[in-house]
């Protein structure tokens, strides 16, 4: 209040202004630069994070960028998002992209040798459905460590997705197969019907011959897989026809769409003890075929057959005494000069190892022997016994013929040279040949039967027999005739005599009668006698007088009883 | 050049607060005294404060704040498919490219446009007026009155994801985030105002000190 007057009062009388306080300050510094300080601390310090925020950055190549958007497509591992696509740009000769990863610090051990990298897109095949959920997030790229821990910084993009994870537990093996049949990356691997494992990759031999499977089986059901297991190809349906007729097998509906294959151990006292990683196998082409022996080594054989082989095609199978031991392989036309016939060569592959002991005792005889104990030798002595190949009907519906070896009993001895290679085999007709053959004799000797001479005896026969009928009919016939009518007579009266009314038969009644009473009379004599055996000495006594009935005065006597 | 005479000359103060006219009391500029307004008490200056020191100190600062503020995403926006982040340019440039070039004038001009300004008018002022020089004085008055003027609307970037932010919450569908670009642009935007506050505009006119 004071202050105002004498402001007002100042400012009134002109020139005295009022005056301000003045006060000592208490500080100086300027403490303004703080802020900038700060400013800049905050920067720096933004800049060191990100410095050491920064991952390693890696260069990836793909196929085709499809999907991959710089700066925006996530790296993740196990959904976890470790880095990011930084750039994408061609490679030098366009002919893949390169895509700049920067991965976070935290994931630096991805930027090491052995990292796989893929895109994930939704994928979409028979045998399932993945990455659905890239449809809305758009793809990413995924990622899987590797074993080693060597820095690197370029890496090849897998177009799949790795079917095993690293570290997964579970065991791979090797598959070896001639072709790859319906098989894919990802294909299942059943163990009794049950999905244990996938197919992981597959590529064709170096030599082109075959193709290699890399098939990882989970644990814990990796242990089924023994050192003596069997693998085969489970995949669609297996339609067959062959000599053995129509075969239809199947695994599951899911492999019959997509494939599979399947893996089971043999039958019988085997090597149970699990198979170690990378146990190499043979993918058999069906069950059967799997769960066979072993063939152990082909031998190839060939076999010369005189007559038409229509109906054997390659891959008809080659039994011995019925049992499977190899397959037809080529059948080819030749020609003889020497007869001038048109043999046909056929070339089969057998392996002996499927006779199993036969051939095993076999071996030991002809070494005990001490002879070679060679396929060739061995089939020597067996043609010396009478071994024969034919081209039998294995199919009367089909017509398809097999390969039968068998003992052809009283075989014509034959050359054998266990020398040549390959191995031909004797043949002989085959069953149907031999049917020809036999009714062809039979043509033969019904052709040289005398029909003629036949015929001429039998019509002069046929002439006396009509004659002999003639003269039967002409007069034994009328003879027997009036025979007949004199029998008839007889009958006639025979019949008379026997009739109720006749003299014979009233005769023969007065007869019976008398004889029932000469009965009766007799019955009498002997009850008399019964009596009196004396009469027949003393003669018959006169009748005694009647005695008195004794029941009659009972009877009418009153009863005590019925007294009333 | 001007030929007006100033309140030091005259012997006398303002208040800056009630604006109460008083006599100088202090004769040399020693730092160690301080002039409060007899009336309101609050301090009185000839000038404001250590203004270039002040100006100089908060113009850096917000520049300083301005580079991470440019490079650091200020926006995520996450819809069904997608999550992206944008900077400032990049926003600018997405805006342009999606068809609203409108927009993307509008928000280049005051995120980019009139900060870079202020910068350089800033700085134009606090060097000229430093060096007294007694170039285009009332255009650099008119500057300094445009610098308070669109100082503000800057913060129309902060705005817009604030309320984006708020508005845009629409869970999977789509979503909008602030991110820590944001909050360095607002202090950008915060440090140039004050920046400008604390240059005392009459240091414009003051050259003829300096010439001395």
């Amino acid at each position: 209040m004071t202050d105002d007057s004498q402001i007002e009062q100042g400012g009134r009388h002109g020139g005295e202004l009022p005056r301000p306080v003045v006060k000592h300050r208490r500080f100086n510094a300027s403490l303004i630069w703080l802020v900038p300080a700060l400013a800049a601390l905050v920067g720096l310090s933004l800049v060191v994070n990100s410095w050491l925020q920064a991952g390693p950055t890696i260069t990836i190549s793909f196929q085709s960028a499809e999907g991959l958007e710089a700066g925006k497509t996530p790296v993740k591992y196990k959904n976890v998002v470790i880095g990011r696509v930084n750039k994408i740009h061609l490679s030098a000769d366009h002919s893949h992209v390169l895509v700049k990863v920067g991965l976070e610090k935290s994931a630096e051990s991805f930027a090491t040798l052995g990292a796989r990298y893929w895109v994930v897109r939704p994928r979409i095949g028979l045998g399932g459905v993945s990455g659905i959920d890239t449809l809305l997030s758009g793809a990413f790229i995924g990622v899987d460590v590797g074993d080693s821990n060597a820095p690197a910084d370029e890496f090849k993009g897998l177009e799949t997705p790795p079917a095993v994870n690293h570290g997964a537990p579970g065991r791979s093996f090797m598959l070896h197969s001639d072709d790859l049949g319906s098989l894919d990356i990802g294909s299942p691997v059943y163990y009794r019907r049950i999905q244990v494992g996938r197919v992981v990759s597959y590529q064709l031999d170096s030599d082109g011959k075959g193709v290699s499977l890399q098939i990882f089986v989970d644990g814990p059901n990796d242990k089924f897989v023994t050192t003596a297991t069997r693998f085969w190809n489970a995949s669609g349906i297996d339609v067959s026809v062959g000599a053995s007729g129509l075969k239809v097998n199947t695994q599951s509906l899911a492999s019959v769409l997509a494939g599979g294959l399947a893996f089971q151990d043999p039958a019988g006292p085997h090597d149970s003890t699990p198979a170690p990683e990378g146990t190499e196998y043979t993918l058999f082409g069906d069950q059967a075929s799997a769960m066979a022996p072993p063939d152990g080594e082909p031998h190839y054989i060939r076999l010369r057959f005189e007559q038409s082989v229509r109906g054997l095609a390659v891959d008809a199978p080659v039994e011995f005494l019925g049992i499977n031991i190899g397959k037809v392989v080529s059948i080819k036309l030749d020609y003889d000069e020497k007869t001038q016939r048109f043999p046909v060569v056929v070339g089969a592959v057998v392996y002996p190892q499927r006779l199993g002991n036969a051939y095993d005792k076999l071996e030991a005889l002809a070494k005990a022997r001490g002879e070679n104990p060679d396929l060739s030798q061995l089939m020597g002595r067996l043609v010396e016994h009478g071994l024969r190949a034919q081209a039998r009907s294995g199919n009367l519906l089909t017509g398809q013929l097999y390969v039968e070896l068998d003992f052809v009993p009283h075989a014509l001895p034959v050359a054998f040279d266990p020398n040549a290679k390959p191995l031909i085999i004797p043949t002989v007709a085959g069953s149907f040949d031999k049917l020809q053959e036999q009714l062809a004799e039979i043509v033969d000797k019904v052709d040289k039967i005398p029909f003629e001479s036949i015929g001429k005896n039998l019509d002069q026969t046929l002439a006396g027999l009509n004659a002999t009928l003639k003269q039967v009919n002409g007069q034994t016939l009328p003879e027997f005739k009036t025979t007949l009518q004199g029998v008839q007579k007889t009958m006639g009266s025979a019949s008379d005599a026997l009739s109720s009314d006749s003299p014979l038969q009233q005769n023969l009644g007065s007869t019976l009668q008398e004889l029932q009473r000469m009965a009766r009379s007799l019955r009498v004599f002997t009850d008399y006698l019964d009596g009196h055996p004396e009469a027949l000495i003393r003669g018959r006594r006169p009748d005694a007088k009647p005695t008195p009935d004794t029941t009659t005065p009972a009877a009418t006597e009153p009863q005590p009883g019925s007294k009333p | 050049m001007s030929t007006f005479p100033r309140a030091a000359e005259l012997g006398l103060i303002s208040c800056h607060v009630c604006k109460l006219v008083c006599a100088d009391a202090l004769d040399g500029d020693d730092p160690s005294n301080e002039m409060a307004c007899p009336r309101c008490g609050s301090a009185l200056h000839r000038r404001k404060p250590s203004s270039y020191v002040r100006a100089w100190a908060l113009l850096i600062a917000a520049f300083l704040l301005y580079i991470p503020a440019n490079v650091l995403p200020i926006m995520r926006t996450a819809s069904l498919n997608d999550i992206d982040d944008n900077t400032i340019i990049s926003g600018v440039v997405e805006l342009w490219v999606k068809g609203s070039p409108d927009l993307a004038v509008i928000v280049f001009t005051a995120s980019i446009v009139v900060p870079m300004l202020k910068f350089l008018s800033l700085g134009t002022l606090l060097v000229s007026c430093q060096r007294g020089s007694d170039w285009a004085r009332p255009q650099r008055a008119k500057l300094y009155r445009l610098i308070e003027f669109i100082g503000y609307w800057s913060m129309l970037d902060v705005f817009v994801v604030s309320l984006l932010t708020a508005l845009v919450r629409f869970n999977l569908l789509s979503r909008v985030e602030p991110l820590p670009g944001v909050i360095f642009f607002g202090l950008t935007v915060v440090l140039t105002m004050l920046a400008s506050m604390s240059f005392d505009p009459r240091l414009i006119w003051d050259g003829r000190d300096s010439d001395d």
